[in-house]
């Protein structure tokens, strides 16, 4: 075959077609109606009670003697160190009062106490993966099968992104989802050339797919996050003309904002993983390890809903999630262990109800699970479940498709 | 007990070697094959001696390695030879660290502060670049290369996260005096090791674990992840028990012993920056796994140490990961359980175990494909490339690992990397591939620049820079008849040696071993 011959053989596969005219096809599909959805997933198990803090409950004061966050107005120094009221149950870490707490105030923010998984095992992978897979447990489980990866099959799985170095396994299965970290965006990719005798080597295989896909998002990528620069054609100027300017921001802001751009595109589906959270030693209290950790996640949640734009921002949803809470108690090295229940956030531009949502317990000695942890009274499977029914209009039969076996728990959300 | 009612695990190893050389020799194809996966890629040199022995003559070669010999190309043991983490004790680096480390308090002003600061980083960091430097020079140019995939096998089976406390002052110590000595020999030994090394115990935050105030963090991983496996069958009760065993099991700075009574004095043990510290130790009696521990000190360990590697799920996770590593993701049941069989009848000896897998006919099969982490992907490119001509700094390859996501001791979690594809072959990890091909086949001359002072020792530094040559009698001889019609005809198009060094080495034949 010369070269001829091979660049027609790639014209009839339509991967020369894409790769030469990438403004064609694929940006057609974008949908400026769709409704968007994130999810963030906090690897370690991050200490729910202390972003949540349950203010009525004495018997977390008593518990956690070293690491309690003081009571709205309470405290050595009320102004930076006390919990931020929400109600006369419940109020947030100080670390957040400039983010994620200003969108509460707008109506824009939800916790929901006390949600979670069955999965006991208190171990961070096994649970991690048993969420991200999204099926019931005890049964036979198909590893090659997580719920996002079925909610894009719903949704069109075109309009799925993982913000990640690897695809994380709540994306895995049939629907193609493409991948990239926002950290580095906007590296030098292989020229054309090199691109059609790199898909043509991968044509037979099973990878091919994957290939092709990562060649055009890393074109989407350079194109939606580049700097406008003067005499770039209208198309281009009117989609930055919010935002002018290169993102000012680091760290995980700054991969927030970068997610903004792009799901206010076509991607309506998102995922995004944030490490760290696992904290048995010295986690600290209103300031600290934990503190330093909220205030990043909070300031690039905030970011990310200012990046979005007023009205997309209407339409999006970001489910924060953890794989477990942790235990009720201090340990002995002013941190906590494995745990159980978790608390959940959920921010949006539409929320129906802003506060705290789900079934609630008083917390006493008595009502911990298994005498340490938060019991868990909303199921991680039944709370999405009702939020996507709501947000997407998914059927019944779609949703028994996403979470087999799950009942769709209607907090009534947005 | 299940070691004293089998053979002496000499004896039954020189039974197994005799058995080994009865085996059939493999053809050429195949051979290719198992040479390929048994290190880090195959090279004409290491193609060559496995030819002249036979494959389970080279096997048994390679399951005899020695942990201490220098490498043979002298350009590479000299720079491993120049380095810090070689030449001091790891007390006498962590000292050092800790020292730069109080500077900043003692500073008056913010400058000293962020000066000391500074310093104190450097001097981490340096550890760290020389640790993984080491590390590539022996996975490139080891001829002892089963011994370099165990080594990082075991390191990642027993992770820990450099970028925690200070243990980027440990991680050389670590490898070098817990892992590599037994990297080949008893499990139960190298368990042993691991749970004494202050890496371990800082990183799972064991040394805060004591008596009153337990800590369950180590004890979760060693029963999860080091030995049973999640589904091995012990309860949250035996993770707590397992908790207070590991009670007073921790690191020490200070020369010679705390303060203790007689009584306590008596127990205390000191090794290094191992300490068990009896006051810390919880001595009442304890239940692990239906076995009751009687309290009494240090000792309560090694005794829940030989329960846990006599466990069947122990002997079956341990092989089902080695399988997994060497072979596929998938590996076939009946292999893992002649593995696991091996395994506890050698009471953990690992040669034995890897000697059921490498002389496998399975082994040697076409299908199936293992795909390549990007750890593998990188070194056999590193091998292919360069198998004669020795690197001088490795901080560009330490940073591809990074952007691949795969960096050297840089993994937070004690899961370690992912053995299988799906974690590894996503859209964006293969547009990183392909760039880092283009990299690595056009000859960076920084590879040959040694501009870092830890690294810049006498060897000479050939100028200008080597090009690789990929397309050489090895790729002709084994590879060129079984490439696809696909890459064949892609290769055949590259424009220039650095296009078709790019092509081949972002080929799906390499991507898979």
């Amino acid at each position: 075959m010369n070269r001829r011959e091979l660049l027609r053989h790639l014209g009839q596969l339509g991967v020369a077609t894409t790769l030469a005219a990438p403004m064609g096809r694929l940006y057609a599909a974008a949908d400026a109606d769709r409704p968007r959805f994130l999810l963030v997933f906090l690897r370690g198990g991050y200490d729910a009670a202390n972003l949540l803090v349950p203010v009525s409950s004495s018997h977390y004061y008593e518990q956690r003697p070293r690491i309690a966050i003081a009571k709205p107005g309470e405290g050595a120094n009320p102004a930076a160190e006390s919990a931020l009221a929400i109600n006369s149950d419940w109020a947030l870490h100080p670390a957040l009062r400039d983010t994620v707490y200003l969108l509460l105030q707008r109506g824009q923010a939800t916790f929901i106490p006390f949600a979670g998984t069955d999965d006991l095992s208190r171990s961070h992978f096994e649970t991690q993966d048993s969420i991200e897979l999204g099926q019931s447990l005890g049964g036979s489980r198909d590893l090659q099968s997580g719920f996002m990866n079925r909610l894009a099959l719903e949704l069109g799985a075109k309009q799925a992104i993982s913000f990640t170095d690897q695809l994380p396994m709540c994306f895995r299965g049939p629907a193609r989802i493409g991948n990239a970290a926002l950290r580095d965006a906007g590296r030098p990719a292989v020229d054309a050339k090199n691109r059609a005798l790199l898909s043509s080597m991968y044509r037979d295989e099973a990878l091919a797919s994957q290939v092709n896909e990562g060649f055009a998002l890393k074109d989407e990528l350079a194109r939606e996050l580049a700097v406008p620069q003067a005499g770039e054609n209208r198309e281009n100027r009117e989609r930055d003309a919010a935002s002018r300017n290169a993102i000012n921001a680091k760290g995980f802001e700054l991969e927030a904002r970068r997610m903004a751009r792009l799901m206010r595109g076509r991607f309506s589906l998102g995922f995004v993983d944030v490490g760290g959270w696992d904290t048995h030693v010295n986690q600290g209290g209103a300031s600290g390890a934990l503190a330093t950790k909220f205030e990043e996640l909070g300031r690039g949640l905030a970011g990310f809903a200012d990046e979005m734009g007023a009205s997309m921002w209407q339409r999006t949803t970001v489910m924060v999630v953890s794989e477990f809470g942790r235990t009720f108690r201090e340990n002995g090295n002013r941190g906590t262990d494995h745990g159980h229940g978790s608390v959940y956030w959920l921010l949006g531009g539409s929320l129906a109800r802003a506060g705290v949502a789900g079934e609630q317990i008083e917390l006493k000695a008595g009502t911990l699970f298994q005498n340490r942890d938060y019991p868990v009274l909303n199921d991680y499977r039944g709370v999405l479940g009702g939020l996507w029914q709501r947000q997407f209009g998914l059927s019944n039969e779609a949703l028994g498709r996403v979470f087999p076996g799950a009942t769709a728990l209607d907090l009534k959300l947005v | 007990m299940f070691a004293r009612s089998i053979l002496p695990s000499m004896g039954l190893a020189l039974l197994l070697a005799a058995c080994a050389s009865l085996s059939p020799q493999l053809a050429p194809e195949a051979q290719f094959r198992a040479v390929n996966r048994i290190g880090w890629g195959a090279t004409s040199a290491q193609l060559d001696d496995a030819a002249r022995l036979g494959w389970p003559s080279y096997v048994e070669q390679q399951l005899h390695a020695d942990p201490r010999k220098p490498l043979a190309l002298a350009a590479a043991q000299a720079q491993i030879n120049a380095l810090k983490v070689q030449q001091r004790d790891v007390s006498e680096l962590l000292l050092q660290v800790d020292t730069l480390r109080r500077e900043q308090d003692k500073s008056a002003s913010e400058d000293e502060r962020k000066a000391a600061r500074q310093a104190y980083q450097a001097q981490l960091n340096t550890l760290s670049r020389e640790t993984a430097h080491r590390q590539l020079l022996r996975q490139i140019y080891s001829d002892q290369q089963l011994l370099e995939h165990m080594s990082w096998f075991w390191f990642n089976h027993f992770n820990v996260h450099q970028q925690k406390r200070e243990l980027r002052a440990l991680v050389a110590d670590y490898e070098e005096s817990a892992l590599r000595p037994q990297a080949l020999g008893s499990f139960r030994t190298l368990l042993g090791a691991v749970a004494r090394h202050p890496a371990m115990l800082r990183y799972l935050d064991n040394d805060q674990n004591s008596a009153g105030k337990p800590n369950e963090n180590y004890a979760r991983e060693l029963l999860e992840l080091h030995t049973m496996g999640v589904d091995g069958g012990y309860t949250q009760k035996d993770v707590q028990e397992l908790a207070r065993v590991l009670t007073g099991f921790g690191t020490r700075l200070e020369p010679g012993a705390p303060k203790l009574r007689p009584d306590q004095a008596r127990q205390y043990v000191r090794q290094g920056l191992f300490e068990f510290n009896p006051a810390r130790h919880d001595f009442g009696d304890k239940l692990l796994l239906g076995h009751t521990i009687k309290g009494r000190g240090a000792a309560e360990l090694d005794e829940a140490l030989d329960l846990l590697v006599a466990q069947p799920a122990t002997a079956h996770f341990v092989s089902q990961r080695l399988a997994m590593f060497f072979l596929s993701d998938t590996p076939p049941a009946d292999l893992v359980a002649r593995m696991a069989e091996r395994f506890q009848r050698s009471g953990g000896r690992i040669d034995e175990t890897l000697r059921v897998l490498l002389l496998a006919p399975e082994f040697a099969a076409a299908e199936p494909r293992k795909f390549k982490d990007p750890q593998h992907f990188i070194v056999s490119g590193l091998r292919a490339a360069y198998a004669d001509q020795v690197i001088v700094n490795s901080q560009p390859v330490q940073a591809w690992l990074r952007r691949l996501g795969e960096g050297q001791y840089d993994k937070l979690t004690p899961d370690g990397y992912p053995l299988v594809a799906e974690a590894w072959n996503s859209a964006g990890q293969l547009g990183t591939r392909f760039e880092l091909a283009r990299a690595l086949g056009s000859g960076p001359a920084a590879l040959f620049k040694a501009e870092s002072p830890e690294v810049s020792v006498s060897v000479p530094v050939p100028v200008p820079a080597p090009k690789p040559l990929l397309r050489s009698a090895w790729f002709e001889q084994h590879l060129a008849p079984r490439l696809s019609v696909g890459t064949r005809d892609a290769l055949a198009l590259a424009a220039t040696p650095a296009d078709w060094n790019a092509l081949f080495l972002s080929a799906p034949e390499f991507m898979y071993r």
